[in-house]
């Protein structure tokens, strides 16, 4: 195994198999696309999940948020269908920044266009399957001490529970807010892109179970090529609110294995608007911490000088 | 719980009010209470090799208790935070620049033995040159030590650590420096205890002036200066700023004073951590410190193109 388990840091990354050390012949990069705009809400990727991976409950509880009882992501919730109702007034245009803070002036169009566009006027309804993204650059595997998370031949980034200590480190390191770990187990847990179905060349139980195709398993090219032509359809029939997400190999995470097609802001289904793996700035970190280091040093050194009293 | 924010609330939306980011599963007090052991047993470290080099034996005795002593508690609390204790030597599987935490690993465990060393010959008398070379090597180890978990808590996700990635580490290093300083102006005669009244003086201007500047760096900075983060960071602050002021004028001159001091110095360093610790807790508990940075990030993206990329970028 290579000491650096990244090669490169951040920004594109065309071949991320070949910079985790795999020979250049290892198997095309696999991912997720999930249109969410043919999502229906049936939950059956994430009971197929439960099942195939034998993930334990993690709790039944009412929680009033739509038809959202699983809540968000965990260690022992690797898909997530989030529910957001909108009612006309509260929806969101598509450009709308949300914030004060820089919006003009009055330029606030409370949710006219979005309204007449799915024509149901009063209610409007999104729906989508979260799930670990897969990172080009993961901020829980850069940090991971232990090695137990690692880059596997498909590209996907999967966790070793017989090597993993449960120090958290991956907890804190995701952007998205995806890996946890498992109170009473003491490990991290999270989606593997049924590493062991991709194995034996069979698809990944939620894709597999999805009746609607709205969550698509393939080669990540292919999907990027077929997500495009999917967002310009959309565009001409004139949702203008569709856009890509984690589809941009340029963004802050040198985009996702698992990528999306939402219908507003990523922020309203919980996502992060622009996450960044936080490994892009390890060389400023360190730097700062060399120069605190020295300073502290010198700091000792100074204090023995002087008069000796 | 809002009081004294000085940036308006600003709107965004979100899931539910939901956080998007995990809080961290370090423990309370395992983890802040490892930020301060390791900033104290690393600054000691170098105290006590300055002591022995300028012949202040009771001054160097103290130092070197603090080193080892600080060193081996600050592993029982790192080993007691894993999800899995017995899993410990995983870290020194592999090594990863890229994990402050492994890097860190390979600080901690020769600083332990270095300084474990260093004191045990310093107790018994046995090996003394031996001993000697142990607590060089402790006092090489040891500023790396006090300062590489700034690295930790910065390479996050967690906006109020992450953002606060170019000063964390000059407020550990002040930190740690008070904390090794304090603690030696309690217990050392005042005849041999000028370098310690030294280092905490100039470590508490040091984190004063860093922590000062992450408060000023507007919303993703609000937790520490809101709610309990922020009465901890002020209290810090306070205690900093009292301590200096009495070893300023009397430190050297009363034995109670200085006893006194010391603690207090000790007690704002261990103070910085919880409230920086804390901060960083809720900063990964609210949506907005994600959200409303990012879109202003995006935002800034969109009209200013090559001008948002220049921003925060790694130095190498
Ligand atoms: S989404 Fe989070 S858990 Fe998944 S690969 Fe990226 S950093 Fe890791
Ligand atoms: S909790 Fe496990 S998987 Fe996560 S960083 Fe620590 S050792 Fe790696």
């Amino acid at each position: 195994m290579s000491i650096f388990s990244e090669r490169s840091l951040w920004g594109r990354l065309d071949d991320v198999q070949h910079d985790a050390g795999y020979d250049e012949d290892h198997p095309p990069r696999m991912g997720f696309f999930t249109d969410t705009s043919v999502c229906i809400g049936c939950k059956a990727c994430e009971v197929a999940c439960k099942e195939w991976n034998d993930v334990p409950d993690d709790g039944y509880l009412l929680t009033g948020m739509s038809y959202d009882n699983t809540q968000a992501l965990g260690a022992s919730t690797w898909r997530h269908v989030a529910f957001v109702e909108k009612s006309g007034a509260g929806a969101a245009p598509a450009v709308d920044l949300g914030m004060p803070s820089f919006d003009l002036p009055g330029a606030h169009p409370h949710g006219e266009d979005q309204a007449t566009e799915s024509g149901d006027g009063a209610l409007r309804w999104l729906m989508s399957s979260d799930v670990c993204k897969h990172c080009t650059h993961a901020g829980c595997l850069d940090v991971c001490p232990t090695g137990a998370l690692f880059r596997t031949e498909f590209g996907t980034v999967v966790v070793q529970p017989d090597v993993c200590n449960g120090c958290g480190y991956c907890v804190s390191a995701c952007p998205y807010g995806v890996i946890d770990l498992r109170k009473d187990d003491g490990r991290a847990f999270k989606c593997t892109l049924c590493y062991d179905r991709l194995k034996e060349g069979q698809t990944p139980a939620c894709a597999q179970a999805c009746p609607t195709e709205s969550i698509q398993f393939g080669e990540l090219s292919e999907l990027r090529e077929r997500a495009d032509r999917r967002l310009e359809e959309l565009h001409e029939k004139g949702v203008d609110v569709a856009r890509l997400y984690g589809r941009d190999p340029e963004d802050g995470v040198g985009g996702d294995g698992a990528f999306f097609l939402l219908l507003d802001e990523p922020e309203v289904y919980g996502l992060p608007p622009d996450p960044v793996v936080p490994t892009r700035d390890i060389g400023s970190v360190w730097k700062h911490v060399g120069i605190a280091a020295a300073t502290l040093f010198g700091v000792g050194v100074a204090s023995f000088v002087g008069r000796r009293k | 719980m809002r009081e004294q924010s000085m940036v308006p609330e600003p709107e965004f939306e979100s899931y539910y009010g939901r956080q998007i980011l995990k809080t961290p599963t370090w423990k309370t007090p395992d983890v802040p209470l490892y930020l301060f052991l390791g900033g104290l047993a690393g600054a000691s470290a170098v105290l006590a090799e300055g002591a022995a080099l300028s012949g202040r034996p009771q001054l160097e005795r103290v130092a070197r208790l603090a080193a080892a002593g600080g060193a081996t508690a600050g592993t029982v609390a790192l080993v007691h935070d894993l999800g899995r204790p017995e899993r410990f030597l995983n870290m020194l599987r592999v090594f990863k620049p890229t994990s402050p935490l492994s890097v860190g690993s390979f600080i901690l465990a020769p600083f332990a033995s270095f300084a474990g060393a260093a004191a045990a010959s310093q107790v018994t008398g046995v090996l003394p040159r031996l001993g000697r070379l142990a607590g060089v090597g402790a006092a090489a180890f040891g500023p790396p030590l006090a300062t590489y978990t700034a690295a930790l808590v910065a390479n996050t996700a967690i906006p109020a650590w992450h953002e606060a990635h170019r000063e964390l580490p000059f407020v550990f290093a002040g930190s740690g420096a008070q904390a090794a300083g304090g603690l030696a102006m309690m217990l050392v005669p005042l005849d041999q205890a000028a370098p310690a009244r030294r280092m905490a003086l100039v470590g508490a201007a040091l984190e004063l002036v860093a922590s000062e500047r992450i408060t000023k760096k507007g919303l993703v900075a609000e937790p520490y200066r809101i709610g309990r983060p922020g009465r901890l960071m002020r209290f810090a602050r306070n205690a900093s700023v009292v301590a200096s002021g009495a070893t300023a004028l009397a430190g050297g001159r009363s034995r109670v004073l200085s006893a006194v001091a010391g603690a207090t110095y000790l007690a704002s360093s261990v103070t910085t951590r919880f409230g920086v610790f804390e901060a960083g807790l809720a900063s990964a508990k609210d949506p907005k410190y994600v959200v409303v940075p990012q879109k202003e990030r995006l935002a800034r993206k969109e009209t200013g193109g090559a001008a948002a990329h220049t921003e925060g970028q790694p130095a190498g």
